[in-house]
């Protein structure tokens, strides 16, 4: 046979291979929606996403807006989106911030420091998050009640009724815009060039903290303080902004677990910044926070982004663990609209696409803070 | 003599475990109080931790009214309850079966990480074998004892099951999507892009939820199965997705070069793969795999929000009682301390292959 003849009867066999997978696919997808079609019928539903619309008539832990029993699905489905990316990015600031702390220790020659560090990533990384989750979510139910809360200072308390923490007397949309104008300062603050870092750190403290007691001096209600401080009243707090013990079970959990992924992650990249320039930054006469801030880390982070990244998406799926606590995320929120309305299909539908999107934005980021970061001329 | 030619080894040993005390611990009067420091609080937590746990722990669990005034762990929950959390619901008179279950996982796991294992055939045969050991040893069917079916298995045994089962198969399935990514065709490149990339940015409870709620919907009955096989099935493919992402890994770290000298040399592409390109692969893809396998069994842990009696579950209905219900801290250490083990010495053990394979490649 000639070359050609067994090229042709090669791109065949390709081509069948390929017709086959098609035809499978297309197969299973047929199936699938004739079963589902019966079933459905069988069961009575409409499909659709006309079920939205309704009212939901059960009540769930936690949001950040007003809510009440009547809201529609589609409100509450909005209410658990924002509950899993709030409690997402809490943990990944919180997490990334510690993980460096930890990672750079866990890097330090000292061996006090060292030890520690290790000891924290040991013990943390090799339990699995939902045990840890339901350890933590049980501590916390049997701390005690209001009258016996731990307190510091008189201006926050723990007790089992969760975290009372003092706040500002305004309303949630000022909190947004207060979030906003400390997001807006950070970036113009980060862009400058002539600033050290810890000077556009502290910069950016004092100026956010300014600019959220000018808001909230200008919105408190007149005839109050602009702080609200809690104060236990009875069987309850008064005042403050109450977390409730779901959310701190959930960003305790996923911090310390995250925290110690994300400080393995630092240490093997300060691990790979080549010694030689660390020493140059000595005899040079640096001092060791500036061969950290200006040496180690801008080489570090090169290589610690792409895995931080993953962290990040990791922190961000792990926010579905709240169901087993009844932290009310969008996975739990899902999970109890399907029990209540029986729309299985839309539901995980939208569920699936929310996590898409939710990735696809993360992965974003982490892309363009890569590009940033890439050498010049590279 | 040999007393005598070991002492300066002995003092010698000494001084460089000094001189490191001395560089890494107090090289100046803040570093030795950092050190002090740090140490002090360390060991006071191990003390604190070593009292709890032992020294005025409770022990056994006829002692139980003397837990609300010892200072220490009540192990009487433990003593009185480690049957439940080990194996769950699995009738009582059985447990022998249970346990010499949960052994051959844990044989098999073991075995797997010598080197005289490592060939396909060779751990093919070991998991086919320890896995088979344990159905018919929980099932009892094929072993003449009563029959147990999988709704009564329950515990550690079913937390090593599912464990096991996921890694049984997704393992051939990783491969095959790794194969089914790299290859020349582009619909079944791009169906197996698609999947992998699909299911990797799912959180792993969708999966499972879709493959318990939602697939009963989809497929027609005979299809379906048992809950138990959907969820294994279901993370399984959770499994393979990432595993042919470090398949892949291993892959680009061939150079092209091999390939081609396999056809030059007249093998066919079956036989390049199988004889020159995935030994390598399976090489250089080890540590990693490892790093998957204990992902893996931490992430198994899961399994008990959609409804499985696992090692979590039974803990939960462990401390359930109103007798035991002060007690589950004990129960979380326990339960812990057996997922502690496992996973640090498997990630130990990856931790030194990586340093074994690094000394290698220099």
């Amino acid at each position: 046979m000639d070359a050609a003849a067994l090229k042709l009867r090669r791109s065949r066999r390709d081509m069948l291979v390929q017709t086959l997978l098609v035809v499978f696919v297309v197969l299973v997808i047929w199936v699938a929606i004739s079963t589902a079609h019966t079933n459905l019928t069988e069961l009575n539903m409409t499909s659709g996403f006309g079920f939205l619309e309704r009212a939901t008539g059960w009540s769930y832990s936690f949001s950040l807006i007003d809510r009440s029993i009547d809201d529609s699905y589609s409100k509450t489905l909005l209410i658990g989106f924002l509950n899993t990316l709030f409690l997402g990015l809490i943990c990944i600031v919180l997490s990334t911030i510690l993980g460096f702390a930890i990672g750079t220790a866990r890097d330090a020659r000292q061996l006090g420091l060292n030890s520690l560090a290790t000891v924290y990533i040991q013990i943390f990384r090799n339990l699995p998050l939902i045990l840890q989750l339901v350890f933590w979510y049980a501590v916390l139910i049997h701390m005690p009640g209001p009258r016996q809360a731990f307190t510091m200072g008189e201006v926050a308390f723990l007790s089992n009724r969760g975290l009372m923490l003092p706040g500002f007397n305004v309303s949630p949309t000022v909190v947004l815009a207060m979030f906003a104008a400390v997001v807006l300062l950070a970036v113009v603050i980060f862009r400058q060039k002539s600033l050290q870092p810890v000077q556009k750190l502290l910069l950016w403290l004092v100026s956010g903290s300014g600019a959220m007691l000018l808001l909230a001096w200008i919105f408190a209600p007149a005839d109050s303080s602009i702080f609200s401080i809690p104060a236990q009243q009875g069987l309850r707090f008064r005042g403050g902004i109450g977390v409730p013990i779901e959310l701190v079970a959930m960003i305790l959990a996923i911090t310390l677990y995250g925290s110690a992924y994300i400080a393995e992650v630092v240490r093997g990249g300060l691990n790979e910044v080549p010694s030689g320039l660390t020493e140059a930054g000595k005899a040079l006469g640096l001092s060791s926070r500036a061969i950290w801030f200006h040496v180690k880390v801008p080489m570090a982070l090169r290589t610690i982004m792409p895995p931080l990244g993953n962290q990040w998406i990791f922190i961000m799926k792990a926010t579905t663990l709240g169901v087993a606590i009844g932290f009310s995320d969008l996975f739990y929120i899902v999970s109890t609209s399907i029990t209540q309305s029986g729309q299985t299909l839309e539901l995980m539908g939208l569920l699936m696409l929310s996590f898409l999107l939710i990735n696809y934005s993360l992965a974003q980021l982490v892309n363009f803070m890569n590009a940033r970061l890439a050498l010049k001329g590279h | 003599m040999a007393l005598a030619s070991e002492l300066p080894a002995q003092s010698e040993r000494w001084t460089t475990f000094a001189n490191t005390l001395k560089k890494r611990a107090f090289r100046s009067p803040s570093d030795s109080f950092t050190s002090v420091f740090i140490f002090g609080l360390m060991l006071y937590m191990a003390w604190t931790l070593i009292d709890w746990a032992i020294l005025s722990a409770v022990w056994r669990a006829e002692d139980v009214e003397h837990c609300a005034n010892a200072g220490g762990a009540c192990w009487s929950v433990i003593a009185a309850r480690h049957r439940l959390i080990l194996f769950g619901l699995y009738p009582y008179e059985e447990h022998w079966r249970s346990t010499l279950a949960c052994l051959a996982i844990v044989a098999t796991v073991v075995l797997s990480c010598l080197p005289r294992f490592w060939s396909t055939s060779r751990l093919v045969t070991l998991w086919i074998v320890g896995f088979g050991a344990y159905v018919v040893l929980m099932d009892g069917r094929l072993i003449g004892q009563p029959v147990v079916t999988t709704d009564q298995w329950g515990g550690l045994a079913l937390t090593l099951f599912m464990f096991s089962s996921v890694v049984l198969l997704g393992m051939p399935l990783g491969l095959l999507l790794a194969l089914a990514r790299r290859s020349k065709l582009p619909v079944v490149r791009g169906a197996a892009s698609l999947l992998i990339d699909f299911i990797r940015s799912l959180p792993l409870l969708t999966t499972l939820f879709a493959a318990a709620v939602v697939i009963p919907l989809l497929l027609p009955d005979w299809l379906n199965g048992d809950k138990i096989w959907r969820v294994i099935v279901g993370f399984a493919l959770f499994f393979a997705c990432y595993q042919a992402e470090v398949f892949r890994g291993g892959f680009q770290a061939i150079p092209k070069g091999q390939f081609e000298a396999g056809k030059a040399l007249g093998l066919t592409p079956f036989q390049t793969l199988s004889r020159i390109v995935m030994p390598q692969v399976f090489r250089h893809a080890l540590p990693s795999t490892i790093n998957m396998v204990v992902v893996t069994f931490k992430e198994t842990a899961i399994v008990i929000i959609i409804g499985f009696f696992d090692v979590l579950a039974s803990a939960n209905a462990a401390f359930g009682t109103v007798e035991w219900a002060p007690y589950y801290i004990e129960v979380y250490a326990f339960v812990g301390t057996i997922y502690w083990i496992f996973i640090f010495s498997l990630s130990q053990y990856g931790e030194y292959l990586k340093a074994r394979m690094a000394v290698a490649k220099r």
